[in-house]
């Protein structure tokens, strides 16, 4: 059954998930973390919903959110800059006897006003820990179709331990319907993992935060999936496109990773659902006369005269002459100078690093230079 | 409503650009792709804004659904304004009849009440077919000194080159003091680079007594500037001295692109003060592919890159295969290069494709008669099927 998606309201935690890429989100949201080259990860949940046909948007921070602000603006790159619907920045509400939330009950307590102000029908929940180009009216249309309470996004796949260390797993039965919620479960093999985001009606979402409130529940996953799912109609919506989970530094450097493959790009950056990101005027990049660069992903503005192989350069970026890069992720407005060796490291934005400096990490443990750093 | 400008500026964009031949079929010149990720036109409209001048009118007549859509509201020039911002002009229809824009001075006029609207001191007239940077400010500052009525900006040109400009002649605190259109025998190296600040009532006066005149062809060049000169009206000249590129031609075209591989080349894209604005094509960074070797070149966003690049231009969304090889080409938006072709010396239009194994222009070097050589050129979205032969100098409008 087909849903009128501009009925249809998105809620965008920005902040959840800070504390799996603690080094990244120091100085920002997770939201705002850097991907691909020209991306912050916040840009995917956003530019899904648009392609989805949503047009109101709330993005929900918590703190640290002043990068996240920078990025969005008015949402015009997104083109939620709008009279009717659009993008709102939702700050937490807080005065002396307020404590910050703790969990996405406690955040949407804080944003309730503005979901009760929406007249949507429907609401998306979605974090900004899922790299993928989704398309959100088929989980609509099934959430419809089950006459589900509330739908999840989940993949089943074989993960490891690591994968499942932060993450929630459902268990389900043939129908989709969920009838067990394990949360960092630390299992590995084949098991139905949440993507972090789910489908509700809004009046039932505005119901379950009423009912949440006086008791004291905070935490969706908790509160909510695992101690209702047998009184909710909880089903899966089982998505099986192209994604990456960021959960920690190491496969935050394997989502970047794999776009250096030409297919996955294709994918992710689909021609007709583009992702959207703030644009920033750069010139196009200049390859020098003794540049060698390949199997990398290279955004504008950057000038390489050095080496690169397998590396995702961001925009505005330089590399000196003589320089060898393997296997790095350089974030905007890092500098390079002549004759430096880098192997497995992620430069946060603004680095600067000395000529004929030699740094290594391993692919395992990738070295972390953080932001404005000089070497 | 009050809205006041100081200064108003109109962009003529309506030319057809006949001499870029196949590249200008379906688009406007001004709307021709340049430097990887650019429109002949965001030069002067980031001009503009850089200048502080919030308020333009672009005039357009020829083929101006690509310009019209590239221009949309303005925003990616910061020209989505309260009041003022970008307005595109084409020619109407009025209770008088209509008319499509006869010469510059008449498509200025025809804009007359779009100009009054603003109420403005000054407007300055550009075009939409050169490539430079100028702080306009600083030329109305002059204007303002001069207490002129009209200033032109010029460039000192090679004498031999003279004869493709209009010439003025100016005493040494820059009053002209004579100017003549394309002289086959020029006795003076200051040339116009078809900007001129005006003080709006004289602009509006001459405007008004030219439209009058029968025999008037209704060109600022050929009638305006004369006119103006024969009523010893204060008229100066402004000396521009850095990069500034007519692109007209194929040739000037091809030219203005390598000059921007050039490191001392006095046009700095990368200057974060003084950026050249853009509409953004919404596309990935460029992927670089394992076979990949790229030296001496721009590559913007969207491109896939597998193949060998050197001394070239490659604009958004282009795709080289494994094998092919582009070398002082130009690929526009949308290009695709397939398996094992060469792009030499040439350009590609948007869109367009060149089939596997094929061979588009060739290097001068190779050509036995040096007449029979130039920049070949694949038209706008034109498909050249595999193993196809395109020669120097070569056109192609159609696909083969």
């Amino acid at each position: 059954m087909a849903v009128n998606m501009s009925s249809v309201l998105g809620l965008v935690f920005a902040n959840m998930h800070d504390k799996t890429i603690e080094d990244l989100t120091k100085n920002r949201t997770m939201g705002s973390v850097m991907f691909g080259g020209r991306y912050r990860l916040i840009d995917f949940p956003l530019s899904n919903m648009v392609n989805s046909g949503m047009a109101e948007v709330g993005v929900i921070a918590k703190s640290n959110y002043l990068s996240l602000i920078d990025h969005i603006g008015s949402g015009a790159e997104w083109d939620l800059s709008r009279k009717k619907g659009g993008l709102h920045i939702l700050t937490p509400f807080s005065n002396a006897e307020s404590v910050l939330y703790r969990g996405r009950l406690e955040a949407m307590q804080g944003a309730v006003g503005f979901i009760k102000a929406s007249a949507a029908e429907y609401v998306v929940l979605a974090d900004c820990d899922i790299v993928t180009n989704m398309d959100f009216r088929p989980i609509l249309e099934k959430h419809v179709a089950t006459g589900a309470d509330i739908t999840a996004v989940a993949h089943t796949g074989i993960y490891t331990l690591d994968d499942t260390r932060s993450c929630t797993v459902f268990a389900s039965d043939e129908s989709g319907r969920i009838h067990d919620v394990l949360i960092n479960p630390l299992m590995s093999g084949a098991c139905s993992m949440s993507l972090n985001m789910f489908v509700m009606r809004r009046d039932f979402l505005l119901e379950i935060l009423k009912q949440a409130a006086p008791r004291s529940l905070y935490s969706f996953e908790k509160d909510i999936l695992q101690s209702k799912c047998r009184e909710f109609k909880i089903y899966t919506y089982e998505y099986d496109g192209y994604y990456s989970k960021i959960s920690n530094m190491k496969n935050y450097y394997e989502a970047n990773y794999a776009l250096l493959n030409f297919e996955n790009c294709k994918k992710l950056f689909a021609y007709k659902r583009p992702i959207y990101t703030k644009v920033r005027d750069n010139a196009p990049s200049k390859y020098g006369l003794d540049s060698s660069v390949k199997r990398s992903l290279i955004a504008d503005g950057c000038e390489i005269k050095g080496d690169v192989e397998n590396c995702v350069i961001f925009r505005g970026v330089k590399i000196g002459k003589g320089s060898k890069i393997r296997n790095c992720i350089l974030m905007q407005g890092t500098t390079v100078e002549d004759g430096v060796e880098m192997t497995n490291v992620i430069t946060d934005k603004n680095v600067n690093i000395s000529e004929n400096r030699l740094l290594s990490g391993s692919v395992e443990y990738p070295m972390f230079i953080g932001k404005g750093a000089s070497i | 409503m009050y809205s006041k400008k100081e200064c108003v500026a109109m962009l003529l964009a309506g030319g057809q650009g006949s001499r870029l031949y196949a590249l200008t079929q379906k688009v406007a010149k001004p709307a021709v792709p340049y430097g990887a990720k650019y429109r002949i036109i965001d030069f002067p409209l980031s001009n503009c804004i850089n200048s502080g001048i919030d308020t333009v009118g672009v005039l357009t007549q020829y083929q101006p659904l690509v310009l019209n859509e590239y221009i949309g509201n303005g925003q990616p020039w910061d020209l989505d304004r309260v009041h003022g911002g970008v307005h595109v002009l084409p020619p109407y229809q009025s209770a008088k009849g209509s008319q499509w824009y006869e010469g510059t001075a008449n498509a200025i006029y025809q804009n007359l009440p779009f100009m009054d609207r603003y109420d403005p001191e000054y407007v300055i007239i550009l075009s939409g077919d050169h490539i430079y940077k100028m702080d306009y400010n600083k030329m109305l500052q002059y204007h303002k000194e001069k207490d002129a009525v009209c200033t032109i900006a010029v460039l000192n040109v090679e004498l031999s080159e003279a004869s493709r400009f209009g010439i003025m002649f100016a005493h040494d605190d820059g009053e002209i003091y004579d100017f003549v259109e394309k002289p086959k025998e020029p006795k003076s190296t200051l040339a116009s680079m078809g900007i001129y600040i005006f003080s709006y009532p004289i602009l509006r006066k001459y405007l008004i007594e030219n439209e009058l005149d029968q025999n008037a062809t209704k060109d600022f060049g050929k009638n305006i500037i004369p006119a103006l000169l024969e009523n010893k009206e204060r008229v100066y000249a402004y000396r521009f001295s850095g990069y500034w590129k007519d692109v007209g031609t194929i040739d000037s075209l091809w030219e203005a692109n390598m000059d921007l591989l050039n490191p001392n080349l006095n046009l700095d894209l990368y200057d974060p003060t003084w950026k050249v604005f853009s509409r953004n094509p919404i596309m990935p960074p460029q992927v670089i592919g394992e076979h990949a070797a790229i030296q001496n070149s721009m590559v913007t966003e969207g491109c896939v890159i597998d193949g060998t690049v050197d001394f070239s231009m490659i604009s958004d969304g282009v795709t080289i295969e494994e094998g092919a090889v582009v070398t002082d080409s130009i690929l526009m938006p949308g290009a695709v290069v397939k398996k094992g072709a060469v792009v030499e010396y040439a350009i590609v239009g948007e869109e367009s494709v060149v089939g596997e194994g094929s061979h588009i222009g060739g290097r001068p070097e190779d050509t036995e008669n040096k007449n029979e050589w130039g920049i070949a050129v694949i038209g706008y979205n034109v498909t050249v099927s595999p193993g196809s032969v395109v020669k120097p100098k070569q056109i192609v409008y159609e696909n083969i």
